[in-house]
């Protein structure tokens, strides 16, 4: 007992070190799985109102990129309202559509506070959170495309793991052909992400639109992710095909969260 | 010895503000992430035993992690990096040893002395961090090429910091 006790004291040093390198490494890697990044829950209200001071000034530097952004986005939403249309088919005008329809996706606006771009496995700070309805899982875009996936909530303020973080993939498809495949980020170009198990049979055009797939139950169909910039086939039968994202993460600062009300039912049957 | 302690918690606390609220909101080019709040634990007294060393690297780290959602990522590299820092000290140690009341700084032992201190210490703990965050070894290049830029630029700072503010 006594020269266990001498050898603690001896290697002291080497012992702590291990202990508290354990510790620290059990820490990145319970974290690694992006399903689970809210280990940081209790800490998040103060690091969010940090981050939230910082980013507000950063915002100013941006405010004319911004605004023009959401008047785009404002003209693109006035153009599909159906007030904008004119009925071509007079039989039709009897038909009351508002019974017929459920709403399914519900936006929630929100700001983003943090923000990077220059690691391997980036992350997004939003100023919403459960109070607002947030919940993890639940989508994140911007007026341009996909932005990332909620990972952790607290009251105030949700963690996001976006595209540029190389634990996310995203089930996309080509927009014109169907075909899907998943959408992964290499960590170099934040503006590049690369689009993997395209079928080498696919004609493929650079500018070709690549949209989410919604088979993830995350997104919903058809949201802009990006453009072909330059495809090449690898291994034989797949494409790798480079996509220009359509979100600017460099200039991210405003976002929605999708709540989709039919998750829960979706999700019930799938687990039957 | 009373005069340490003070100054010691001014100075994480200057770091870390400087590291949250400065270099992690500035983006360089994608490859270039300065971590400049290491110069904590390159400039602790000599005195500073061992156990101490290890726990202040461990706060240390865990305090950025919290502002970069980054949880364990920087302790784990900071503690790596204090554990190294007996080695390279004594290494590195003159031919009577170090001075007593004296602090690993260029004002004490040279620019040449300190500039090897402190590179392999920034080298080991951006090698470290970098490696740890990919976690693989498919991209070594892309990766090491991230260490290396990364790891000029805060020896950079952290020698410009021997000039301007610790000339004393």
């Amino acid at each position: 007992m006594r020269n266990l006790i001498r050898f603690i004291l001896n290697n002291h040093f080497l012992i702590l070190f291990i202990l508290l390198e354990t510790v620290a490494l059990t820490l990145v890697f319970r974290n690694n799985n992006y399903q689970s990044a809210y280990a940081f829950n209790l800490t998040r209200n103060i690091s969010g109102y940090v981050n939230s001071k910082t980013f507000s000034f950063r915002q100013y530097l941006d405010l004319h990129e911004t605004n023009r952004a959401l008047l785009d986005e404002n003209q693109r939403l006035r153009n599909s309202l159906l007030s904008s249309y004119k009925l071509q088919i007079p039989a039709a005008a009897n038909v009351e559509f508002d019974e017929a329809w459920e709403q399914q996706y519900n936006f929630i606006p929100a700001r983003v506070i943090a923000n990077s771009v220059n690691k391997q496995n980036n992350y997004i700070s939003l100023n919403k959170g459960l109070l607002h309805g947030v919940k993890p899982d639940m989508a994140v875009i911007s007026g341009n495309g996909v932005v990332g996936i909620i990972t952790g909530v607290s009251e105030n303020f949700s963690t996001v793991i976006p595209i540029l973080n190389s634990d996310l993939r995203i089930s996309s498809k080509l927009k014109n052909s169907g075909y899907f495949g998943s959408l992964h980020w290499d960590g170099t170009d934040p503006a590049k992400a690369t689009l993997y198990d395209i079928p080498h049979h696919v004609i493929l055009n650079q500018g070709d639109s690549i949209v989410t797939s919604g088979f993830s139950a995350i997104f919903p169909e058809g949201i802009m992710i990006g453009t072909i910039s330059n495809f090449e086939i690898e291994g034989g039968n797949f494409y790798k095909i480079e996509v220009d994202l359509s979100t600017d993460f460099r200039k991210l600062n405003y976002t929605y969260v999708i709540e989709d009300r039919f998750r829960d039912e979706l999700l019930e049957l799938e687990e039957e | 010895m009373i005069k340490v302690l003070p100054r010691n918690i001014l100075r994480i606390v200057v770091l870390v503000f400087f590291q949250v609220f400065i270099l992690n909101n500035i983006q360089f080019s994608g490859f270039v992430n300065p971590y400049f709040y290491v110069l904590f634990i390159l400039l602790l007294p000599f005195e500073t035993p061992g156990w101490l060393l290890l726990i202040l690297g461990f706060f240390l780290g865990l305090i950025i992690d919290l502002f970069s959602n980054t949880p364990g990522l920087h302790a784990s590299a900071t503690v790596f990096m204090a554990f190294l820092r007996p080695l390279v000290l004594d290494y590195f140690a003159p031919r009577d040893g170090y001075v007593p009341g004296s602090f690993p700084r260029v004002y004490y032992y040279g620019f040449g002395w300190f500039f090897q201190y402190s590179a392999i210490l920034i080298l080991a703990h951006h090698f470290f961090l970098f490696y740890i965050e990919v976690f693989r070894f498919t991209d070594f290049h892309l990766t090491l090429y991230r260490v290396i830029l990364s790891s000029i630029f805060t020896l950079f700072l952290v020698l410009i910091s021997q000039y301007f503010i610790y000339r004393k």
